[in-house]
């Protein structure tokens, strides 16, 4: 990958922002416990959320104050779009995908600052979320409609003979969720700053340095629409599959 | 000429960039669900306020199959 353009030093690493290394020590070795910049980035962004959430609305006050009405509108906006996809009855897990929304979008946000680590971009991460999600929606369903949840995969509205061809196309697709679910995220935040490094790279070459500089300000400017559609995407399709729980019948 | 290295690591680089053509059909994808919801949008802007989300629904399916490009580009590069 590196380049060495005739003593311009044109050395371009894009993935090496996404190395775990431990913070502590030396060897570089690493087991279960080991505390990485993972561990610490995680922290700051599960600290991020509380200082927003708890110290921001703290004052409850009736005309809120700058945090305290940035919280108000995640809130509302969250709110709004489990009722409007999972129905009435999806606001009883308004907590758990609140929470997947805010932690994704601090996740993100925090990744695009200078020096920073974005956690997200790891599929460790973010497979951890997706199968969560995957894991609590199969079992609703099933606890929620019993074998009836099964008839998400037999699509009655369909002609009979197209029916179990549709049914293995749907099992399919239903357990390549957790997959697609977790890896846009991931290949999303990883693409975006690869590119913004591959960019990064070029502005050593001093001609087309300005070029560089204003292809990174625009990239960084897409970025930061990107990690708050990719925060939003997660969520809403949360809320999709939680509806199929609620609601498996077509 | 003599060509040095693996054969097979060549061959799944190679893979590995001809798979990254399958994103290319996404971006199709992705381009026809935008459009068509823009053209929706502007015949009927009272009703397009509502459908944003399943627009971002849309957006979401037909990004999966050029992920499922990308990831295998990703085990040819990094698994095989």
């Amino acid at each position: 990958m590196a380049t060495e353009d005739g003593g311009s030093g044109l050395n371009i690493h894009p993935m090496d922002q996404f190395l775990v290394k431990p913070l502590f020590g030396n060897d570089g070795t690493i087991s279960m416990f080991t505390v990485t910049n993972v561990t610490l980035w995680l922290a700051i962004a599960v600290v991020c959320v509380v200082a927003l959430m708890v110290l921001g609305t703290r004052g409850r006050a009736i005309v809120p104050s700058r945090s305290q009405s940035i919280a108000e509108v995640i809130y509302g906006f969250v709110h709004k779009m489990v009722e409007d996809i999972a129905g009435k009855e999806g606001l009883k897990y308004f907590p758990y995908i609140f929470t997947l929304f805010i932690f994704i979008l601090v996740a993100n946000v925090i990744g695009l600052l200078p020096k920073s680590f974005t956690t997200t971009s790891h599929i460790a991460v973010t497979a951890t979320m997706a199968i969560a999600v995957f894991l609590v929606v199969t079992v609703l369903g099933f606890v929620k409609n019993g074998a009836s949840f099964l008839s998400l995969f037999w699509i009655s509205s369909a002609p009979l003979v197209l029916r179990p061809i549709l049914a293995l196309i749907e099992v399919i697709s239903y357990f390549v969720r957790p997959v697609s679910h977790s890896i846009r995220l991931a290949g999303n935040m990883m693409a975006g700053h690869a590119v913004i490094k591959v960019f990064a790279g070029f502005a050593v070459v001093y001609w087309i340095a300005p070029a560089s500089i204003v292809a990174i300000t625009a990239i960084y400017a897409l970025e930061t629409l990107v990690v708050c559609i990719q925060a939003y995407v997660f969520t809403i399709l949360t809320c999709v599959y939680l509806n199929d729980a609620l609601h498996p019948h077509h | 000429m003599a060509i040095e290295g693996d054969l097979v690591q060549m061959g799944a680089y190679v893979g590995a960039g001809l798979a990254c053509t399958g994103m290319g059909g996404a971006a199709v994808g992705v381009g026809h669900v935008v459009g068509n919801y823009l053209s929706g949008a502007l015949r009927n802007p009272a009703a397009a306020a509502g459908q944003t989300a399943t627009m971002f629904i849309g957006i979401a399916f037909a990004e999966a199959l050029g992920i499922f490009s990308f990831l295998v580009a990703l085990l040819l590069m990094f698994a095989v």
